[in-house]
């Protein structure tokens, strides 16, 4: 239709006339975005701490993480870290769904409620669980004595602390999963339930064989934005641990802030930035990839 | 027919029939409660914290219930600090790159619209995959070099890092599923693509805008690290004076879980005006956490 008012010449010129209007975002995004991009990827060829002067290593810095035991570990933890923030808020957040689809009284504000810890400081929050985890006067302990459980060292105990950890990142992101997944519930045609309660399916049925292969993109979606996320968890790790006790909540982003940060050694820290930023591109790939093989089947 | 035996024959099977109902009902709602109750949980013991003496606070078992209530905590986290300060750097810093980011991001968003440039939403997804800390190394480093560290400046700066992705991308998607119509009259009409946007489009997507503005706000708000890194003693945001004043200076819990309270309710608030756009905004992007 506007063609045939408006000719083409005109379409076309107005068409560039709209890069005007992305110009000023674009030049922005340069400079906040992709130039600290690019520097960073420089700085990682140089050994520089700042206050000293600096020289071209050439990928030094990255043979150096190779040999390097903190950093390797802090790798492993924080696929250890991620697996369990992935996997927990991925199931819990599936039910609250299946929950939150059925109609019941409140459930506008209850649903309210419940997304509530997804937009909540998680400077303020992690403070407050830092007071709940206390061995002595926290209240979890407590809770757990009223269950007859022995009391936890929660996130002072090297071998507890990573779950702890992940209970705080569960409480936080479970409602992002949850909105997701009810999203998909919602996009459900009826039909195949209608016929399969017409030939006898059980609810666990047609959960299993329904209702589970037609959400499965949004459980995906779901995966790979919980998993990057994870990857990147700091704000709560560094206020209610600093990476302690000793190393034992010491992921990469944590060691990556030491070495900037603390040690103001920019050189390695930019380095273990682009390793970083290479492990979480990967794996978004890699689940965007497993994504296009389930639609094939 | 046989009148008598008709209602002998169902009484026996309704009342059990009821049962099984009413057990589904309860076992249904027993559910909602385990779901919801860690959500509010967490806030009401921080609202008992800091509604609390500190001898309730760390008394074994705990005390649930202020008795009574007192706001001193409050009062004393306004006295002893500057959290007045603070609050305003908040406000200074998240209002200024909201407000710049809507300035760019909301033209840009409607060029994206109009020319189908998706390929540009791309780079914005990849922004928010990388951590904020490959960000701060090289803008530390530049800030240090321009004399900015410690100032508000470097900070807003940083923060449109969140607030343009957020913007832009929200603004796209809005200005996609606005109708086109209207537009293209007043183009007939002669009104240049400026005039178009400006008096056409834009009142027209006053809805987007305000969801953009209220979630970017938030997401800058919400932010630490920046923070942490580039303020100075008097430049900090609150969520960074909460961590650093609060947990170093005095280690008494009802004026932290005060102050935690002066830094969420302002979020919580704004998340219940935008309840229902959340998911978008969520999902879209804006860099957060580390």
């Amino acid at each position: 239709m506007t063609t045939a008012s408006v000719p083409l010449g005109v379409v076309a010129r107005r068409h560039r006339s709209y890069y005007r209007f992305i110009a000023p975002a674009l030049i922005v995004v340069g400079a906040v975005i992709i130039f600290p991009w690019l520097f960073t990827i420089w700085m990682s060829t140089f050994d520089w701490k700042i206050g000293t002067e600096s020289h071209f290593v050439g990928f030094d810095n990255y043979t150096a993480l190779v040999h390097n035991q903190r950093f390797l570990e802090s790798v492993v933890r924080t696929f250890y870290f991620t697996a369990l923030a992935v996997v927990a808020p991925l199931i819990l957040g599936t039910l609250a769904a299946l929950i939150f689809h059925r109609q019941f009284p409140f459930r506008g504000i209850l649903r309210g409620v419940f997304i509530m810890p997804m937009m909540a400081t998680p400077v303020a929050v992690a403070l407050v669980w830092t007071m709940m985890f206390h061995p002595q006067q926290g209240v979890l302990n407590y809770l757990l004595s009223l269950v007859g459980l022995p009391p936890s060292l929660w996130v002072y105990s090297p071998t507890w602390v990573i779950p702890s950890l992940v209970m705080v990142e569960v409480w936080h992101w479970t409602p992002l999963v949850m909105l997701i997944v009810l999203g998909g519930l919602a996009a459900l045609p009826t039909e195949p339930y209608e016929s399969a309660k017409l030939d006898g399916a059980t609810e666990w049925q047609l959960f299993r064989y329904i209702t589970l292969p037609l959400v499965a993109p949004f459980l995906l979606v779901a995966g790979v934005i919980r998993t990057i996320d994870a990857l990147k968890a700091f704000d709560t790790i560094y206020v209610i641990t600093s990476g302690g006790p000793g190393t034992a909540s010491e992921t990469i982003n944590l060691y990556l802030y030491l070495q900037a940060f603390a040690f103001y050694n920019i050189g390695n820290a930019s380095a273990v930035v682009v390793i970083f930023f290479v492990i979480v591109m990967m794996l978004a790939l890699l689940l965007l990839y497993v994504r296009e093989k389930t639609k094939w089947t | 027919m046989d009148v008598t035996a008709t209602p002998a024959v169902p009484s026996p099977r309704r009342p059990r029939f009821r049962w099984r109902r009413w057990l589904r009902k309860t076992g249904f709602a027993f559910s909602v409660v385990v779901i919801v109750s860690p959500a509010i949980l967490v806030f009401l013991w921080m609202l008992s914290l800091s509604l609390k003496n500190e001898i309730d606070n760390i008394s074994y078992p705990p005390v649930f219930i202020p008795s009574p209530p007192t706001f001193a905590n409050f009062v004393s986290v306004f006295e002893q600090n500057s959290i007045g300060r603070y609050l305003w750097n908040s406000i200074v810093v998240s209002g200024g790159a909201t407000l710049i980011a809507l300035l760019i991001g909301v033209p840009a968003g409607y060029g994206i619209a109009r020319t189908g440039a998706h390929r540009l939403t791309v780079l914005i997804l990849i922004a928010r995959m990388t951590p904020a800390l490959s960000y701060l190394i090289p803008l530390f480093a530049v800030f240090q070099f321009l004399h900015l560290n410690n100032t508000l400046t470097a900070l807003v700066i940083t923060h449109l890092v969140i607030t343009v992705p957020i913007i832009v991308y929200i603004m796209a998607g809005h200005f996609e599923t606005q109708p086109r119509e209207l537009e293209e009259a007043a183009q007939i009409d002669g009104a240049s693509v400026w005039t178009t946007f400006r008096y056409v489009a834009l009142p027209l997507a006053r809805p987007g805008i305000v969801v953009g503005f209220i979630l970017a706000f938030i997401f800058s708000w919400n932010n630490f690290i920046f923070g942490a890194v580039l303020a100075g003693r008097e430049t900090r945001t609150l969520p960074v004076a909460v961590y650093n004043v609060l947990t170093f200076e005095q280690l008494a819990w009802g004026p932290l879980a005060a102050a935690a309270i002066i830094v969420t309710v302002p979020v919580l608030l704004l998340t219940i005006v935008i309840q229902k756009e959340i998911l978008t905004g969520m999902t879209a992007g804006g860099v957060k956490g580390g």
